[in-house]
């Protein structure tokens, strides 16, 4: 029996590989520097309901994200891996989300699948490293959650139950839940697989260029009818309240940023000769720093 | 604001003892309640644990809402979630803490989502401010501050158009002050029904080892960074160490590529450490490196790059390859001592 599961995905920038263009003068950040990225953990979140595909074909794959229209290339590559069913969430009216605004957003969207026996995502995004929005999401939903994810272990179709381990301080726990739930996966299992080739060819109508401000939609019915499988949904189209998005969605304000300036400490410079070495480590040995 | 709604923390209990964490937050909530002029309330649920509420006081909590129930016992996050949101929507507290761990951080947003409250994750500190929004002004209330995108900037969050204002905090991050076994705390017990419904995980298995590195309660902690380069340099990082009598520790980069085990991790996203002597080779020091160690003592800095940000907090500075600079410590170590 195939399982109905969706998983969440986010574009996110490359805060691994800053580069010196990455902040701007007046100390914001300048995204535009910045390479754009499928979350790393959201990859394997991906490459956990491929497996439960392998295992049961008749699962479908329904994979969304929350983004700017660029953040279709995320879609594009999730449908290059084996995914059944795509969809961009974009309006600007999400614009300025803090985590409750988006999980309530992802929440409209998974009840417009219907009928969702388990929803992943990766643990936590690179750009904020909140770990907030997959609980968040299934509190929205009034499901259960089994996060951080190593590995799951067994499911039971016909009971709609999934056995799973999680990742806790200094160990593991194997923990049962019924469907529908949501889990968050860590980077430990589930090595993401590469994306097809086979498939990038018969998706290639899908890769017209969206990052224009007006949004061509002409693309997602295109002629050999494959494009269906991707969709633009705005804030009607997932039935979602206006004032609960975006901004006024949002309980958190970011009060001030500041760019990182180191203040100069009291640094005492060492050269790199044995004598100066032993110097300082004859300093250290009088104030019984070592000893 | 005549706000006299308590500063609550979350006390997170692991096999019937409240976690360091959890105790290390109350001790933050004395200092910000003292500041509002407020008292410090708690929330601790699972079995028996009456003896662990007394504990919790003497670190300057004034009431400690006791909820037990067998079932209870271990954290699961549907009855977790109901207990401590009944609480909160009786009680009110103006902030709510909770330890940045895997039950905080999985415990904390369900509560946010339930409540629609904002929730901070990962605070490096916590201060009370005023803060203006349009036209309207709020004092007192609280700064959530915390590092993001990458590192590259520090942000102060705010939330004061709801309460409570809510934030987790890694452990290590705030300091544990002594307890005071004569603190007057009152424990209230709190009846709160659990049902099958509400239990919608079952805990199969359960498994905890001791840590086999305890970067905590070092005093001394050599850390190699992605500038060690290989696992065969890496044993120079281990044997100063071993010399020194501390203990290994590592960027996270290093763990990223494989030099060492996660463990070993310094940082936002690994330990916090505190020791008397912190020496950091061959990192660059990210601010989320910086923001699990810079209260370090002392902190010797050894890199190739004059410019690497972690010279800015270091005490002393080594500009040169730590695979000279190393053979060379540890030579004068053993000259002296």
């Amino acid at each position: 029996m195939g399982l109905n599961l969706v998983v969440l995905v986010k574009q996110v920038p490359d805060t691994a590989n800053i580069t010196g263009d990455a902040m701007k003068e007046d100390g914001t950040v300048n995204r535009a520097a910045l390479p754009a990225i499928f979350n790393p953990e959201d990859l394997h979140a991906l490459e956990a309901a491929l497996t439960v595909k392998d295992q049961y074909p008749d699962t479908k794959v329904n994979v969304l994200t929350m983004g700017p229209p660029p953040a279709i290339q995320v879609l594009k590559e999730s449908l290059y891996r084996g995914a059944d069913f795509v969809a961009l969430i974009s309006d600007r009216r999400f614009a300025a989300a803090d985590t409750l605004a988006t999980s309530y957003a992802l929440k409209c969207a998974i009840e417009k699948i219907g009928n969702v026996d388990m929803v992943f995502c990766g643990r936590q995004a690179i750009d904020g490293d909140t770990a907030q929005v997959g609980p968040q999401t299934a509190e929205k939903l009034g499901i259960n959650q089994i996060t951080c994810v190593s590995e799951i272990n067994s499911i039971d179709t016909s009971a709609k139950k999934v056995d799973a381990t999680r990742s806790i301080e200094g160990g593991f726990e194997e923990v049962r839940s019924g469907f529908p739930v949501l889990l968050t996966f860590t980077d430990e299992g589930y090595i993401p697989r590469p994306p097809s080739a086979i498939k990038m060819l018969a998706y290639k109508n899908a890769s017209t260029d969206v990052s224009s401000e007006a949004f061509d939609e002409s693309y997602l019915d295109g002629e050999s009818g494959v494009n269906t499988n991707l969709a633009l949904w705005d804030i009607e189209a997932i039935n979602a309240d206006v004032e609960s998005c975006g901004l006024s969605g949002s309980p958190t304000k970011v009060k001030k940023i500041q760019s990182v300036v180191l203040t100069a400490g009291d640094i005492k410079m060492v050269d790199n000769t044995q004598g100066a070495i032993a110097e300082m480590v004859h300093d250290l040995i009088a104030d019984h720093t070592i000893g | 604001m005549s706000n006299k709604n308590t500063v609550m923390v979350f006390i997170q209990q692991d096999d019937g003892i409240a976690a360091d964490v959890s105790l290390e937050l109350v001790c933050k909530a004395r200092e910000l309640a003292d500041r509002l002029g407020v008292k410090v309330s708690a929330i601790l649920a699972g079995d028996k644990l009456e003896a662990e509420a007394k504990k919790v006081i003497t670190y300057g909590v004034d009431e400690v809402f006791l909820v037990e129930d067998k079932r209870l016992a271990h954290y699961t996050p549907m009855p977790y979630t109901k207990v401590v949101s009944q609480i909160i929507e009786k009680e009110k507290p103006q902030i709510c803490l909770y330890g940045a761990t895997t039950t905080g951080r999985d415990l904390g947003p369900r509560i946010a989502s339930q409540l629609k409250v904002g929730l901070t994750a990962d605070c490096t500190d916590l201060q009370i401010g005023d803060h203006k929004i349009r036209d309207k002004e709020f004092t007192n209330i609280l700064y959530q501050i915390r590092p993001a995108f990458g590192g590259n900037i520090i942000a102060t969050i705010v939330s004061p158009e709801k309460i409570p204002q809510m934030a987790t905090v890694r452990e290590g991050v705030m300091k544990l002050t002594e307890p005071d076994a004569n603190y007057k705390g009152k424990i209230t017990p709190v009846s709160i029904k659990i049902d099958d419904a509400d239990c919608m995980t079952e805990i199969i298995k359960r498994v905890r080892e001791e840590k086999s590195v305890n970067l905590k309660g070092a005093q001394i902690i050599v850390s190699g960074g992605i500038g060690v380069e290989t696992k065969e340099n890496f044993q120079l990082i281990e044997e100063l160490a071993h010399v020194l009598g501390g203990e290994v520790g590592a960027s996270r980069a290093a763990v990223d590529a494989g030099l060492v085990s996660k463990e070993h991790q310094v940082g936002q996203t690994g330990t916090t450490v505190r020791p008397r002597l912190y020496i950091a080779c061959g990192i660059s020091g990210s601010i989320q490196h910086r923001a699990g160690m810079a209260d370090s003592a002392k902190i010797i800095a050894i890199n190739t790059d004059p410019d690497a940000p972690i010279f800015g907090i270091a005490h002393y500075g080594i500009v040169g390859d730590l695979n000279d600079v190393i053979p060379q410590f540890i030579k004068a170590y053993k000259a002296k001592a």
